[in-house]
């Protein structure tokens, strides 16, 4: 996990299933506000592409692709994209996250609006579960031994 | 609902909790409660909770697995008591 080992299988295996797993998270997050699914478990399904990568290869791997700084700015970005509509709807007049008065700067009818509003707050979710689950497994196995870029 | 299979996957649930809180090898245990968080995705998902069991299904049997093993990498293997 933290040492390379040498299993061409798996590593193999991994490789391939990666993107497929990040491709259903995008799914999920996409079709979470109106199926089952949604912002926490598509972001969590990220975060198992990339725990899985961490297993199969190393954590270096891992932070090659997403480096400790990205995922502090994907971590914050979530928030800051949950708590922008939240306030823009505030700003136009609104309740917080009452999406229906989005319709005055977007495109759409109230409904329309509304389901659009709820798909940003679902992707703001998705950003900040994933980065905090990657941060918590690697700092779980490397003993929080990993801190700032090393190479 | 089918209640046959509700009590047959309560069961299985039941028997995983008490392998996994009984065997003395704490990867062993680890392995045993994700097929328990599984078990009770799927009971979850027969009752008609699909989200509940979405969210069982990626956090408990999948991330929450993980988590066990990076802390299991850094202790013993095998539980003293």
């Amino acid at each position: 996990m933290i040492r390379d080992f040498e299993g061409v299988i798996i590593k193999t295996v991994c490789r391939a299933l990666v993107p497929f797993i990040q491709l259903y998270g995008l799914y999920v997050i996409a079709h979470g506000h109106y199926s089952p699914g949604g912002g926490f478990q598509g972001g969590c399904i990220l975060a198992a592409s990339f725990i899985l990568m961490a297993l199969a290869y190393d954590i270096n791997e891992v932070k090659k692709r997403l480096s400790e700084k990205m995922n502090t700015i994907f971590c914050s970005l979530g928030v800051i994209i949950y708590a922008g509509i939240g306030i823009l709807c505030l700003i136009l007049g609104a309740n917080y996250l009452d999406y229906g008065i989005l319709h005055k700067i977007l495109p759409a009818d109230p409904a329309h609006a509304r389901s659009l509003g709820i798909l940003g707050v679902e992707i703001g979710v998705g950003f900040t579960v994933m980065a905090v689950m990657v941060s918590i497994f690697l700092n779980i196995a490397s003993g929080g031994e990993h801190e700032g870029e090393e190479n | 609902m089918i209640w046959q299979l509700d009590i047959l996957l309560l069961i299985i649930v039941v028997i995983c909790a008490l392998a996994a809180i009984s065997v003395k090898d704490l990867l062993s245990s680890a392995i045993l409660f994700g097929a328990y968080s599984f078990l009770l995705c799927l009971v979850w998902a027969e009752m008609g909770a699909v989200d509940v069991a979405f969210t069982e299904a990626t956090v408990g049997a999948g991330i929450s697995t993980a988590f066990f093993i990076g802390a299991i990498y850094h202790t013993s293997r095998r539980t003293k008591d």
